[in-house]
Protein backbone atom coordinates (compact mmCIF):
# COMPACT_ATOMS: atom_id res chain seq x y z
CA UNK A 1 0.00 0.00 0.00
CA UNK A 2 2.65 2.58 0.57
CA UNK A 3 3.34 5.13 -1.94
CA UNK A 4 6.90 6.01 -1.62
CA UNK A 5 7.15 8.34 -5.14
CA UNK A 6 4.03 10.32 -4.19
CA UNK A 7 4.64 13.89 -4.20
CA UNK A 8 3.63 15.38 -0.48
CA UNK A 9 -0.12 17.01 -0.20
CA UNK A 10 1.48 19.11 2.07
CA UNK A 11 4.73 19.91 3.27
CA UNK A 12 6.65 22.28 6.06
CA UNK A 13 9.53 22.80 5.83
CA UNK A 14 11.60 24.43 8.94
CA UNK A 15 8.66 26.00 10.55
CA UNK A 16 9.02 28.27 13.25
CA UNK A 17 6.53 30.24 14.98
CA UNK A 18 6.81 33.25 17.63
CA UNK A 19 4.12 34.24 19.94
CA UNK A 20 4.61 37.86 21.33
CA UNK A 21 8.54 37.22 20.87
CA UNK A 22 8.55 33.89 22.36
CA UNK A 23 9.66 31.25 20.45
CA UNK A 24 7.04 27.86 20.28
CA UNK A 25 7.89 26.17 17.20
CA UNK A 26 12.11 26.00 16.32
CA UNK A 27 11.67 24.73 12.78
CA UNK A 28 9.15 22.31 12.71
CA UNK A 29 9.75 19.36 9.62
CA UNK A 30 6.17 17.39 8.58
CA UNK A 31 5.49 16.13 5.09
CA UNK A 32 1.65 14.45 4.88
CA UNK A 33 1.02 12.18 1.65
CA UNK A 34 -2.52 12.22 0.19
CA UNK A 35 -4.11 8.69 1.35
CA UNK A 36 -2.27 8.66 4.23
CA UNK A 37 -3.11 9.55 8.09
CA UNK A 38 -0.09 10.85 9.51
CA UNK A 39 -0.20 11.13 13.54
CA UNK A 40 1.04 13.59 15.79
CA UNK A 41 1.88 12.78 19.20
CA UNK A 42 3.72 14.82 21.88
CA UNK A 43 3.72 16.03 24.93
CA UNK A 44 1.55 19.18 26.19
CA UNK A 45 2.32 22.43 25.22
CA UNK A 46 5.13 20.82 22.61
CA UNK A 47 3.67 22.84 19.87
CA UNK A 48 1.00 20.43 18.17
CA UNK A 49 -1.92 23.15 17.77
CA UNK A 50 0.27 25.53 16.67
CA UNK A 51 1.52 24.11 14.15
CA UNK A 52 -1.86 22.73 12.81
CA UNK A 53 -3.07 26.50 13.14
CA UNK A 54 0.09 28.03 11.41
CA UNK A 55 -1.27 25.81 8.34
CA UNK A 56 -4.78 27.17 8.55
CA UNK A 57 -2.99 30.77 8.73
CA UNK A 58 -5.13 30.63 12.27
CA UNK A 59 -2.44 31.54 14.55
CA UNK A 60 -2.69 34.38 17.47
CA UNK A 61 -2.50 37.47 16.90
CA UNK A 62 0.90 38.91 17.69
CA UNK A 63 2.60 35.72 16.21
CA UNK A 64 5.41 35.46 13.27
CA UNK A 65 5.66 32.67 11.45
CA UNK A 66 8.92 31.53 8.97
CA UNK A 67 9.62 28.65 7.36
CA UNK A 68 7.73 26.88 4.36
CA UNK A 69 4.56 25.38 3.72
CA UNK A 70 4.06 24.06 0.49
CA UNK A 71 0.52 22.99 -0.43
CA UNK A 72 -0.48 22.74 -4.71
CA UNK A 73 2.95 24.42 -5.19
CA UNK A 74 2.62 27.22 -3.08
CA UNK A 75 3.40 28.82 0.01
CA UNK A 76 0.95 29.09 2.17
CA UNK A 77 2.60 31.60 4.40
CA UNK A 78 3.02 33.81 1.26
CA UNK A 79 -0.15 33.36 0.06
CA UNK A 80 -2.33 36.77 0.32
CA UNK A 81 -5.24 36.34 2.67
CA UNK A 82 -8.10 36.38 0.41
CA UNK A 83 -6.58 33.16 -1.53
CA UNK A 84 -5.81 31.96 1.69
CA UNK A 85 -9.57 31.81 2.64
CA UNK A 86 -10.34 29.83 -0.49
CA UNK A 87 -8.32 26.99 0.78
CA UNK A 88 -8.76 27.31 4.15
CA UNK A 89 -11.93 25.68 5.17
CA UNK A 90 -12.53 24.01 1.62
CA UNK A 91 -9.23 22.13 0.46
CA UNK A 92 -7.97 22.31 3.80
CA UNK A 93 -10.07 21.93 6.66
CA UNK A 94 -9.47 21.40 10.41
CA UNK A 95 -11.20 19.65 13.19
CA UNK A 96 -10.88 20.42 17.03
CA UNK A 97 -10.60 18.84 20.11
CA UNK A 98 -13.56 21.07 21.32
CA UNK A 99 -16.52 21.04 18.98
CA UNK A 100 -17.58 24.46 20.45
CA UNK A 101 -14.35 25.45 18.64
CA UNK A 102 -15.95 24.76 15.22
CA UNK A 103 -19.56 24.79 15.23
CA UNK A 104 -21.60 28.16 15.43
CA UNK A 105 -24.01 28.01 18.41
CA UNK A 106 -26.59 29.93 16.94
CA UNK A 107 -26.97 28.20 13.08
CA UNK A 108 -29.19 24.86 12.64
CA UNK A 109 -26.20 21.69 12.15
CA UNK A 110 -27.86 22.10 8.20
CA UNK A 111 -26.84 25.78 7.59
CA UNK A 112 -23.39 24.60 8.96
CA UNK A 113 -23.48 21.77 6.74
CA UNK A 114 -24.09 23.54 3.41
CA UNK A 115 -23.34 27.26 3.40
CA UNK A 116 -19.70 25.88 2.65
CA UNK A 117 -20.49 22.75 0.66
CA UNK A 118 -22.54 25.92 -1.52
CA UNK A 119 -19.86 28.24 -1.73
CA UNK A 120 -17.44 26.15 -2.53
CA UNK A 121 -18.43 23.70 -4.38
CA UNK A 122 -21.36 25.66 -6.16
CA UNK A 123 -23.86 23.02 -5.32
CA UNK A 124 -27.53 23.89 -5.24
CA UNK A 125 -30.05 23.85 -1.80
CA UNK A 126 -31.05 20.56 -2.65
CA UNK A 127 -28.28 18.91 -3.28
CA UNK A 128 -26.28 20.18 -0.48
CA UNK A 129 -29.06 19.10 1.94
CA UNK A 130 -28.84 15.40 0.53
CA UNK A 131 -25.25 15.73 0.89
CA UNK A 132 -25.62 17.55 4.29
CA UNK A 133 -27.77 14.01 5.68
CA UNK A 134 -25.45 11.68 3.57
CA UNK A 135 -22.33 13.12 5.96
CA UNK A 136 -24.39 12.94 9.05
CA UNK A 137 -24.74 9.77 8.35
CA UNK A 138 -21.54 9.06 7.56
CA UNK A 139 -20.46 10.12 11.17
CA UNK A 140 -23.66 8.26 12.58
CA UNK A 141 -25.85 11.14 13.66
CA UNK A 142 -29.41 8.89 14.44
CA UNK A 143 -32.31 10.53 12.36
CA UNK A 144 -29.72 12.67 10.14
CA UNK A 145 -33.06 14.05 8.54
CA UNK A 146 -34.15 15.75 11.42
CA UNK A 147 -30.79 16.36 12.93
CA UNK A 148 -30.43 19.23 9.94
CA UNK A 149 -33.01 20.97 11.73
CA UNK A 150 -31.51 21.88 15.22
CA UNK A 151 -28.89 23.36 17.07
CA UNK A 152 -25.78 22.01 18.09
CA UNK A 153 -26.67 22.81 21.89
CA UNK A 154 -29.49 19.81 21.19
CA UNK A 155 -27.18 17.36 20.73
CA UNK A 156 -24.57 15.50 23.55
CA UNK A 157 -20.97 16.42 23.41
CA UNK A 158 -20.14 13.50 21.41
CA UNK A 159 -22.84 14.40 18.82
CA UNK A 160 -21.06 17.47 18.10
CA UNK A 161 -17.93 16.33 17.42
CA UNK A 162 -19.54 14.38 15.10
CA UNK A 163 -20.94 17.01 13.50
CA UNK A 164 -17.89 19.23 13.30
CA UNK A 165 -16.27 16.55 11.61
CA UNK A 166 -19.14 16.03 9.17
CA UNK A 167 -18.76 20.32 8.47
CA UNK A 168 -14.42 19.40 8.20
CA UNK A 169 -15.67 17.24 5.12
CA UNK A 170 -18.26 18.79 3.88
CA UNK A 171 -16.17 20.52 1.23
CA UNK A 172 -14.17 17.14 0.53
CA UNK A 173 -11.05 18.87 1.15
CA UNK A 174 -7.63 17.34 0.55
CA UNK A 175 -5.60 17.73 3.51
CA UNK A 176 -7.79 17.35 6.71
CA UNK A 177 -6.05 18.44 9.95
CA UNK A 178 -7.30 16.71 13.10
CA UNK A 179 -6.62 18.03 16.24
CA UNK A 180 -7.57 15.25 18.96
CA UNK A 181 -10.94 14.41 17.02
CA UNK A 182 -11.87 12.02 19.56
CA UNK A 183 -10.36 12.47 22.88
CA UNK A 184 -13.87 13.68 23.74
CA UNK A 185 -15.75 10.73 22.16
CA UNK A 186 -17.18 7.25 23.50
CA UNK A 187 -14.61 4.44 22.06
CA UNK A 188 -17.45 3.26 20.22
CA UNK A 189 -18.09 6.35 18.68
CA UNK A 190 -14.17 6.76 18.32
CA UNK A 191 -14.12 3.26 16.81
CA UNK A 192 -16.45 4.67 14.37
CA UNK A 193 -14.40 7.62 13.37
CA UNK A 194 -11.46 6.10 12.88
CA UNK A 195 -12.27 4.09 10.83
CA UNK A 196 -14.30 6.80 8.69
CA UNK A 197 -10.77 8.50 8.82
CA UNK A 198 -9.24 5.77 7.43
CA UNK A 199 -11.87 5.09 4.87
CA UNK A 200 -11.64 9.01 3.41
CA UNK A 201 -7.82 8.19 3.08
CA UNK A 202 -7.65 5.12 1.10
CA UNK A 203 -11.04 6.15 -0.72
CA UNK A 204 -10.73 9.56 -1.75
CA UNK A 205 -7.02 10.02 -1.42
CA UNK A 206 -7.50 12.27 1.69
CA UNK A 207 -4.21 12.97 3.46
CA UNK A 208 -4.64 13.57 7.37
CA UNK A 209 -2.16 15.37 9.83
CA UNK A 210 -3.93 13.24 13.28
CA UNK A 211 -2.79 15.03 16.12
CA UNK A 212 -3.78 12.39 18.99
CA UNK A 213 -1.89 11.75 22.48
CA UNK A 214 -3.48 8.49 22.27
CA UNK A 215 -1.15 5.77 21.02
CA UNK A 216 -3.66 3.63 20.85
CA UNK A 217 -5.52 5.35 18.29
CA UNK A 218 -2.09 6.18 16.51
CA UNK A 219 -1.33 2.72 16.53
CA UNK A 220 -4.57 1.95 15.12
CA UNK A 221 -4.78 4.82 11.73
CA UNK A 222 -1.42 5.94 11.39
CA UNK A 223 0.70 5.07 8.53
CA UNK A 224 3.14 7.31 9.75
CA UNK A 225 4.04 9.20 13.16
CA UNK A 226 6.20 11.20 14.01
CA UNK A 227 6.41 12.76 17.95
CA UNK A 228 7.07 16.29 19.09
CA UNK A 229 8.72 17.64 22.26
CA UNK A 230 9.94 21.70 22.82
CA UNK A 231 8.39 22.92 19.51
CA UNK A 232 10.69 20.08 17.79
CA UNK A 233 9.94 16.63 15.43
CA UNK A 234 11.98 14.53 17.27
CA UNK A 235 11.03 11.26 15.55
CA UNK A 236 9.22 10.35 12.43
CA UNK A 237 8.86 7.36 10.92
CA UNK A 238 6.44 4.11 9.86
CA UNK A 239 3.57 3.09 12.61
CA UNK A 240 5.08 0.22 13.17
CA UNK A 241 9.05 1.18 13.86
CA UNK A 242 8.00 3.95 16.08
CA UNK A 243 5.85 2.37 18.29
CA UNK A 244 7.57 -1.27 18.38
CA UNK A 245 11.03 -0.03 18.24
CA UNK A 246 11.21 4.12 19.24
CA UNK A 247 14.70 5.76 18.43
CA UNK A 248 14.37 9.04 20.36
CA UNK A 249 14.17 8.84 24.75
CA UNK A 250 11.31 10.89 24.85
CA UNK A 251 9.21 8.20 22.96
CA UNK A 252 10.70 5.77 24.40
CA UNK A 253 9.33 7.50 27.73
CA UNK A 254 5.96 7.64 26.14
CA UNK A 255 5.47 4.54 25.55
CA UNK A 256 6.85 3.26 29.16
CA UNK A 257 4.35 5.60 30.95
CA UNK A 258 1.57 3.41 29.22
CA UNK A 259 -0.63 1.12 31.63
CA UNK A 260 -0.84 -1.73 31.16
CA UNK A 261 -2.26 -2.57 27.26
CA UNK A 262 -5.99 -2.40 27.68
CA UNK A 263 -7.89 -5.05 26.54
CA UNK A 264 -4.27 -7.19 26.95
CA UNK A 265 -6.65 -10.21 29.14
CA UNK A 266 -10.11 -9.38 27.74
CA UNK A 267 -11.03 -12.20 25.89
CA UNK B 1 -17.71 17.75 56.76
CA UNK B 2 -18.57 14.43 58.23
CA UNK B 3 -21.59 12.38 58.60
CA UNK B 4 -23.27 9.49 59.95
CA UNK B 5 -22.73 6.53 57.73
CA UNK B 6 -24.90 3.43 57.87
CA UNK B 7 -24.39 1.83 54.43
CA UNK B 8 -22.87 3.21 51.31
CA UNK B 9 -22.06 7.20 51.03
CA UNK B 10 -23.96 7.27 48.17
CA UNK B 11 -27.19 4.82 47.16
CA UNK B 12 -28.88 5.55 43.98
CA UNK B 13 -31.90 3.31 43.84
CA UNK B 14 -33.86 2.67 40.69
CA UNK B 15 -33.77 6.06 40.02
CA UNK B 16 -35.55 7.84 36.90
CA UNK B 17 -35.10 11.52 35.86
CA UNK B 18 -36.91 12.47 32.94
CA UNK B 19 -36.18 15.56 30.53
CA UNK B 20 -39.57 17.62 29.56
CA UNK B 21 -39.24 19.98 26.82
CA UNK B 22 -41.93 21.86 25.64
CA UNK B 23 -43.27 20.12 22.18
CA UNK B 24 -40.95 17.18 22.17
CA UNK B 25 -41.48 13.46 24.06
CA UNK B 26 -40.60 13.21 27.39
CA UNK B 27 -36.72 12.43 27.31
CA UNK B 28 -36.50 9.67 30.26
CA UNK B 29 -32.58 10.01 30.63
CA UNK B 30 -32.07 7.90 33.58
CA UNK B 31 -34.90 4.70 33.75
CA UNK B 32 -33.70 3.07 36.63
CA UNK B 33 -30.78 3.24 37.85
CA UNK B 34 -28.74 1.90 40.39
CA UNK B 35 -25.20 2.15 42.17
CA UNK B 36 -23.78 2.40 45.50
CA UNK B 37 -20.41 4.36 46.12
CA UNK B 38 -18.41 3.28 49.71
CA UNK B 39 -16.52 5.90 51.50
CA UNK B 40 -13.08 5.72 50.29
CA UNK B 41 -14.54 4.40 47.21
CA UNK B 42 -13.74 4.95 43.57
CA UNK B 43 -16.48 4.34 41.54
CA UNK B 44 -16.22 4.85 37.60
CA UNK B 45 -18.98 5.23 35.91
CA UNK B 46 -18.44 4.48 31.90
CA UNK B 47 -21.16 4.82 29.01
CA UNK B 48 -21.63 6.45 25.75
CA UNK B 49 -22.60 9.59 25.34
CA UNK B 50 -25.83 10.76 25.50
CA UNK B 51 -26.58 7.54 28.07
CA UNK B 52 -27.73 9.71 31.00
CA UNK B 53 -24.33 9.62 32.75
CA UNK B 54 -24.45 13.54 33.75
CA UNK B 55 -28.37 13.78 34.16
CA UNK B 56 -27.36 11.25 36.82
CA UNK B 57 -25.20 13.30 38.37
CA UNK B 58 -26.75 15.95 38.41
CA UNK B 59 -29.53 14.57 40.05
CA UNK B 60 -27.18 12.77 42.51
CA UNK B 61 -26.17 16.92 43.65
CA UNK B 62 -29.69 17.87 43.36
CA UNK B 63 -29.53 19.87 40.09
CA UNK B 64 -32.47 17.87 38.98
CA UNK B 65 -35.51 16.36 40.22
CA UNK B 66 -35.73 12.20 40.31
CA UNK B 67 -39.35 11.39 39.08
CA UNK B 68 -39.51 8.21 40.62
CA UNK B 69 -36.31 6.22 42.95
CA UNK B 70 -33.99 7.14 45.78
CA UNK B 71 -30.91 8.95 46.18
CA UNK B 72 -29.15 8.71 49.84
CA UNK B 73 -26.31 10.75 50.64
CA UNK B 74 -24.43 8.91 53.81
CA UNK B 75 -28.17 7.58 54.61
CA UNK B 76 -30.15 11.05 54.04
CA UNK B 77 -32.63 11.59 51.10
CA UNK B 78 -32.08 14.36 48.40
CA UNK B 79 -33.89 16.95 47.18
CA UNK B 80 -33.78 19.04 44.45
CA UNK B 81 -32.27 22.17 44.39
CA UNK B 82 -34.15 25.44 43.62
CA UNK B 83 -35.62 25.90 47.05
CA UNK B 84 -34.75 28.62 49.01
CA UNK B 85 -32.11 26.48 50.99
CA UNK B 86 -29.45 23.92 50.22
CA UNK B 87 -30.35 20.36 51.19
CA UNK B 88 -27.98 19.40 54.42
CA UNK B 89 -27.60 16.39 52.54
CA UNK B 90 -25.79 17.69 49.92
CA UNK B 91 -23.15 19.79 51.89
CA UNK B 92 -20.77 16.86 51.94
CA UNK B 93 -20.91 16.28 47.74
CA UNK B 94 -18.96 18.70 45.45
CA UNK B 95 -18.84 18.32 41.89
CA UNK B 96 -15.79 18.57 39.15
CA UNK B 97 -17.59 19.22 35.56
CA UNK B 98 -15.75 18.67 31.88
CA UNK B 99 -15.97 22.55 31.39
CA UNK B 100 -14.37 24.42 34.36
CA UNK B 101 -15.45 27.41 33.16
CA UNK B 102 -19.23 26.72 34.17
CA UNK B 103 -18.23 26.26 37.63
CA UNK B 104 -15.41 29.03 38.58
CA UNK B 105 -16.42 32.81 38.24
CA UNK B 106 -14.51 34.79 35.29
CA UNK B 107 -14.57 38.01 37.05
CA UNK B 108 -12.95 36.29 40.39
CA UNK B 109 -9.15 35.60 41.06
CA UNK B 110 -9.04 31.69 41.96
CA UNK B 111 -7.70 32.08 45.19
CA UNK B 112 -10.91 33.97 46.34
CA UNK B 113 -13.08 30.98 45.15
CA UNK B 114 -10.69 28.72 46.86
CA UNK B 115 -11.23 30.47 49.92
CA UNK B 116 -14.83 30.48 50.01
CA UNK B 117 -14.55 26.38 49.87
CA UNK B 118 -11.95 26.43 52.84
CA UNK B 119 -14.60 29.01 54.73
CA UNK B 120 -17.41 26.51 54.21
CA UNK B 121 -15.57 23.36 55.45
CA UNK B 122 -14.70 25.83 58.80
CA UNK B 123 -10.93 25.41 57.60
CA UNK B 124 -8.70 27.80 58.67
CA UNK B 125 -4.92 25.87 58.62
CA UNK B 126 -5.09 25.47 55.07
CA UNK B 127 -4.29 28.23 52.47
CA UNK B 128 -5.49 28.34 48.75
CA UNK B 129 -2.18 28.51 47.55
CA UNK B 130 -1.60 24.98 49.81
CA UNK B 131 -4.47 23.51 47.95
CA UNK B 132 -3.01 24.49 44.29
CA UNK B 133 0.35 23.32 45.38
CA UNK B 134 -1.81 20.00 46.35
CA UNK B 135 -3.00 19.84 42.70
CA UNK B 136 0.45 20.05 41.13
CA UNK B 137 0.48 24.10 40.40
CA UNK B 138 2.57 26.83 41.54
CA UNK B 139 1.31 28.85 44.69
CA UNK B 140 1.28 32.01 43.59
CA UNK B 141 -1.30 30.96 40.80
CA UNK B 142 -3.32 31.64 43.45
CA UNK B 143 -3.68 35.59 42.12
CA UNK B 144 -5.23 34.63 38.47
CA UNK B 145 -8.34 34.76 36.97
CA UNK B 146 -9.44 31.72 35.14
CA UNK B 147 -8.90 32.97 31.83
CA UNK B 148 -4.75 33.30 33.13
CA UNK B 149 -4.62 29.48 32.90
CA UNK B 150 -4.38 26.66 30.34
CA UNK B 151 -7.39 24.29 29.96
CA UNK B 152 -5.68 22.03 31.53
CA UNK B 153 -4.36 23.96 34.39
CA UNK B 154 -8.12 25.71 34.71
CA UNK B 155 -9.16 21.89 35.18
CA UNK B 156 -6.80 21.48 38.42
CA UNK B 157 -8.13 24.67 39.69
CA UNK B 158 -11.86 23.35 39.58
CA UNK B 159 -10.47 20.30 41.53
CA UNK B 160 -8.09 22.28 44.03
CA UNK B 161 -11.70 24.32 44.88
CA UNK B 162 -13.70 21.40 45.15
CA UNK B 163 -11.44 19.55 47.61
CA UNK B 164 -11.19 22.94 49.87
CA UNK B 165 -14.62 22.39 50.60
CA UNK B 166 -13.82 18.77 52.57
CA UNK B 167 -15.99 17.05 50.38
CA UNK B 168 -17.33 13.33 51.45
CA UNK B 169 -18.60 12.42 48.26
CA UNK B 170 -16.69 13.72 44.81
CA UNK B 171 -18.23 13.67 41.82
CA UNK B 172 -15.86 14.54 38.71
CA UNK B 173 -18.47 14.01 35.39
CA UNK B 174 -15.87 14.07 32.59
CA UNK B 175 -13.35 16.06 34.97
CA UNK B 176 -10.43 15.25 32.12
CA UNK B 177 -11.63 14.99 28.95
CA UNK B 178 -11.03 18.83 28.47
CA UNK B 179 -7.60 18.67 29.62
CA UNK B 180 -4.03 18.32 27.25
CA UNK B 181 -4.14 14.94 26.73
CA UNK B 182 -0.63 14.01 28.47
CA UNK B 183 -2.15 15.60 32.15
CA UNK B 184 -5.19 13.24 31.99
CA UNK B 185 -3.92 10.24 33.91
CA UNK B 186 -1.93 12.25 36.25
CA UNK B 187 -5.27 14.20 36.80
CA UNK B 188 -7.20 11.83 37.06
CA UNK B 189 -4.53 9.63 39.55
CA UNK B 190 -4.49 12.83 41.65
CA UNK B 191 -8.61 12.85 41.97
CA UNK B 192 -8.37 9.63 43.12
CA UNK B 193 -5.37 9.88 45.51
CA UNK B 194 -6.85 13.51 47.05
CA UNK B 195 -10.26 11.57 47.65
CA UNK B 196 -9.42 8.27 48.72
CA UNK B 197 -6.52 10.24 51.66
CA UNK B 198 -9.05 12.01 53.03
CA UNK B 199 -11.85 9.10 52.93
CA UNK B 200 -14.22 10.55 50.68
CA UNK B 201 -15.85 8.91 47.67
CA UNK B 202 -15.34 9.59 43.92
CA UNK B 203 -17.68 8.88 41.59
CA UNK B 204 -16.11 8.84 38.11
CA UNK B 205 -17.38 9.76 35.28
CA UNK B 206 -15.43 9.31 32.15
CA UNK B 207 -15.78 7.55 28.74
CA UNK B 208 -12.35 6.86 28.48
CA UNK B 209 -12.12 3.71 29.55
CA UNK B 210 -8.58 3.03 29.80
CA UNK B 211 -8.22 6.36 33.03
CA UNK B 212 -11.34 4.45 34.90
CA UNK B 213 -9.37 1.15 34.54
CA UNK B 214 -6.55 3.01 36.23
CA UNK B 215 -8.27 4.66 39.06
CA UNK B 216 -11.30 2.59 39.60
CA UNK B 217 -11.98 0.65 42.14
CA UNK B 218 -15.25 -0.46 40.97
CA UNK B 219 -17.02 0.10 37.74
CA UNK B 220 -20.70 0.97 36.26
CA UNK B 221 -21.69 0.34 32.92
CA UNK B 222 -24.80 2.38 31.86
CA UNK B 223 -26.73 1.90 28.85
CA UNK B 224 -29.29 3.80 27.79
CA UNK B 225 -30.44 5.14 31.46
CA UNK B 226 -29.19 2.10 32.90
CA UNK B 227 -26.45 0.40 34.69
CA UNK B 228 -26.13 -2.30 33.25
CA UNK B 229 -23.35 -4.06 34.64
CA UNK B 230 -21.18 -3.19 37.73
CA UNK B 231 -18.08 -5.09 39.18
CA UNK B 232 -14.39 -5.06 40.84
CA UNK B 233 -12.84 -3.31 37.62
CA UNK B 234 -10.27 -5.61 37.48
CA UNK B 235 -12.79 -8.21 37.10
CA UNK B 236 -15.00 -6.64 34.03
CA UNK B 237 -12.01 -6.22 32.73
CA UNK B 238 -10.76 -9.45 32.28
CA UNK B 239 -14.56 -10.97 31.85
CA UNK B 240 -16.86 -8.69 31.28
CA UNK B 241 -20.57 -10.30 31.29
CA UNK B 242 -22.67 -8.03 29.41
CA UNK B 243 -22.50 -8.21 25.30
CA UNK B 244 -22.20 -4.02 25.90
CA UNK B 245 -19.54 -3.72 28.17
CA UNK B 246 -17.41 -6.70 25.83
CA UNK B 247 -18.13 -3.88 22.98
CA UNK B 248 -17.09 -1.19 24.59
CA UNK B 249 -13.57 -3.06 25.24
CA UNK B 250 -13.05 -4.50 22.68
CA UNK B 251 -13.76 -0.68 21.06
CA UNK B 252 -10.60 0.13 22.71
CA UNK B 253 -7.22 0.48 20.12
CA UNK B 254 -4.45 -0.69 21.05
CA UNK B 255 -0.78 0.73 21.55
CA UNK B 256 0.85 -2.56 19.77
CA UNK B 257 1.60 -0.53 16.48
CA UNK B 258 0.03 -3.51 14.01
CA UNK B 259 -2.68 -1.03 12.75
CA UNK B 260 -5.51 -2.92 13.58
CA UNK B 261 -8.73 -0.70 13.72
CA UNK B 262 -10.95 -1.13 16.93
CA UNK B 263 -13.99 -3.15 16.35
CA UNK B 264 -17.12 -1.19 15.89
CA UNK B 265 -20.13 -1.20 17.43
CA UNK B 266 -22.92 -1.46 15.10
CA UNK B 267 -26.26 0.27 14.93
CA UNK B 268 -26.98 3.86 16.34
CA UNK B 269 -26.92 4.75 19.68
CA UNK B 270 -31.23 4.45 20.51
CA UNK B 271 -33.26 7.83 21.31
CA UNK B 272 -33.81 7.83 24.72
CA UNK B 273 -37.28 9.81 24.42
CA UNK B 274 -37.85 6.23 22.33
CA UNK B 275 -36.49 3.14 24.40
CA UNK B 276 -36.33 -0.40 22.45
CA UNK B 277 -38.64 -3.04 24.01
CA UNK B 278 -37.25 -5.34 26.60
CA UNK B 279 -33.57 -5.31 26.77
CA UNK B 280 -32.40 -1.40 25.64
CA UNK B 281 -29.83 -3.27 24.05
CA UNK B 282 -31.18 -5.75 22.12
CA UNK B 283 -31.15 -4.09 18.38
CA UNK B 284 -27.54 -3.56 18.51
CA UNK B 285 -26.34 -6.93 20.57
CA UNK B 286 -24.72 -9.92 18.75
CA UNK B 287 -26.59 -12.28 21.33
CA UNK B 288 -29.82 -11.46 21.32
CA UNK B 289 -32.48 -14.46 21.77
CA UNK B 290 -36.09 -14.29 21.67
CA UNK B 291 -36.85 -13.27 25.61
CA UNK B 292 -34.39 -10.12 24.93
CA UNK B 293 -37.21 -8.26 22.79
CA UNK B 294 -39.97 -8.56 25.11
CA UNK B 295 -38.64 -9.10 28.46
CA UNK B 296 -36.33 -6.64 30.16
CA UNK B 297 -33.47 -7.96 32.26
CA UNK B 298 -34.48 -6.01 35.53
CA UNK B 299 -31.58 -7.40 38.18
CA UNK B 300 -28.33 -7.04 38.30
CA UNK B 301 -24.52 -7.44 38.57
CA UNK B 302 -25.31 -8.13 35.00
CA UNK B 303 -28.18 -7.15 33.45
CA UNK B 304 -28.82 -9.88 30.97
CA UNK B 305 -31.16 -12.83 29.66
CA UNK B 306 -27.69 -14.71 29.60
CA UNK B 307 -26.35 -13.97 33.11
CA UNK B 308 -30.33 -14.42 35.07
CA UNK B 309 -28.87 -14.79 38.86
CA UNK B 310 -30.18 -18.53 39.60
CA UNK B 311 -32.61 -17.63 42.45
CA UNK B 312 -31.45 -20.97 44.60
CA UNK B 313 -28.09 -20.80 44.61
CA UNK B 314 -25.94 -19.22 47.37
CA UNK B 315 -24.88 -15.46 47.00
N1 LIG C 1 -2.52 32.25 22.69
C1 LIG C 1 -1.28 31.98 23.09
N2 LIG C 1 -0.47 32.96 23.54
C2 LIG C 1 0.79 32.68 23.93
N3 LIG C 1 1.35 31.45 23.95
C3 LIG C 1 0.58 30.44 23.53
C4 LIG C 1 -0.77 30.63 23.09
N4 LIG C 1 -1.28 29.42 22.74
C5 LIG C 1 -0.30 28.52 22.96
N5 LIG C 1 0.83 29.13 23.43
C6 LIG C 1 2.09 28.45 23.75
O1 LIG C 1 2.60 27.82 22.57
C7 LIG C 1 3.22 26.57 22.89
C8 LIG C 1 2.64 25.46 22.00
O2 LIG C 1 1.24 25.33 22.30
P1 LIG C 1 0.31 24.30 21.54
O3 LIG C 1 -1.10 24.73 21.82
O4 LIG C 1 0.71 24.17 20.12
O5 LIG C 1 0.64 22.95 22.34
P2 LIG C 1 0.13 21.47 22.03
O6 LIG C 1 1.31 20.66 21.62
O7 LIG C 1 -1.02 21.48 21.09
O8 LIG C 1 -0.30 21.02 23.50
P3 LIG C 1 -1.59 20.17 24.02
O9 LIG C 1 -1.18 18.74 23.93
O10 LIG C 1 -1.69 20.65 25.44
O11 LIG C 1 -2.75 20.56 23.17
C9 LIG C 1 3.01 26.38 24.39
O12 LIG C 1 4.20 26.78 25.05
C10 LIG C 1 1.89 27.34 24.75
O13 LIG C 1 1.99 27.77 26.11
N1 LIG D 1 -31.51 19.77 29.45
C1 LIG D 1 -31.91 18.76 28.66
N2 LIG D 1 -33.09 18.83 27.99
C2 LIG D 1 -33.51 17.80 27.23
N3 LIG D 1 -32.83 16.66 27.05
C3 LIG D 1 -31.66 16.52 27.66
C4 LIG D 1 -31.12 17.56 28.50
N4 LIG D 1 -29.92 17.16 28.99
C5 LIG D 1 -29.71 15.91 28.49
N5 LIG D 1 -30.74 15.52 27.70
C6 LIG D 1 -30.88 14.24 27.02
O1 LIG D 1 -30.83 13.22 28.00
C7 LIG D 1 -30.05 12.11 27.56
C8 LIG D 1 -28.89 11.84 28.53
O2 LIG D 1 -28.01 12.95 28.51
P1 LIG D 1 -26.76 13.11 29.47
O3 LIG D 1 -27.18 12.80 30.85
O4 LIG D 1 -26.15 14.44 29.21
O5 LIG D 1 -25.81 11.95 28.95
P2 LIG D 1 -24.23 11.69 29.16
O6 LIG D 1 -23.76 12.58 30.25
O7 LIG D 1 -24.16 10.24 29.49
O8 LIG D 1 -23.60 11.98 27.86
C9 LIG D 1 -29.61 12.46 26.13
O9 LIG D 1 -30.51 11.89 25.23
C10 LIG D 1 -29.70 13.97 26.09
O10 LIG D 1 -29.94 14.42 24.78
S1 LIG E 1 -30.42 -9.49 27.39
FE1 LIG E 1 -30.30 -10.32 25.36
S2 LIG E 1 -30.14 -8.57 23.98
FE2 LIG E 1 -29.77 -7.86 26.05
S3 LIG E 1 -27.57 -7.90 26.22
FE3 LIG E 1 -28.27 -9.85 27.02
S4 LIG E 1 -28.26 -11.20 25.25
FE4 LIG E 1 -28.08 -9.16 24.46
MG1 LIG F 1 -3.14 21.21 21.46
MG1 LIG G 1 -22.17 14.10 30.07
Amino acid sequence: MRTESRPAALSIEGLRVSIGGHDVLHGVDLAIEAGRVHGLAGESGSGKTMTGLAVLGLLPHGSRASGRIAFGGRDLLEMPVRELNEVRGAKIAMVFQDPATSLHPMLTVERQLTEHMRHHLGVGRKEARERAAGLLAKVRIPGPEEALRRYPHQFSGGMRQRIAIAVALACEPEVLIADEPTTALDVTVQAGILRLLRGLCDDLGLAVLLVTHDLGVMSAVADEVSVMKDGLVVETGPRGQVLREPRHPYTRSLLDALPVPPGENSP
Amino acid sequence: MTMPLTGPLLSVEDLVVEHRTPGRPVVRAVAGASLHVAAGEVVGLVGESGCGKSTLARAVCGLHGAASGRILVGGHPVTPLGLRRRDPALTGVQMVFQDPYSSLNPRRRVGAQIADGLRAAGDTAASPADLLERVGLPRAFAGRYPHEFSGGQRQRVAIARALAARPSLLIGDEPISALDASAQAQVARLMRDLAVESGAGLLFISHDLSVVRLIADRIAVMYLGKVVETGPTAEVWADPGHPYTRALLAAIPSPDGAGVLPAELPGDVPDPADPPSGCRFHPRCPLVMDVCREKEPGFGPVACWLHEPEPSSPS
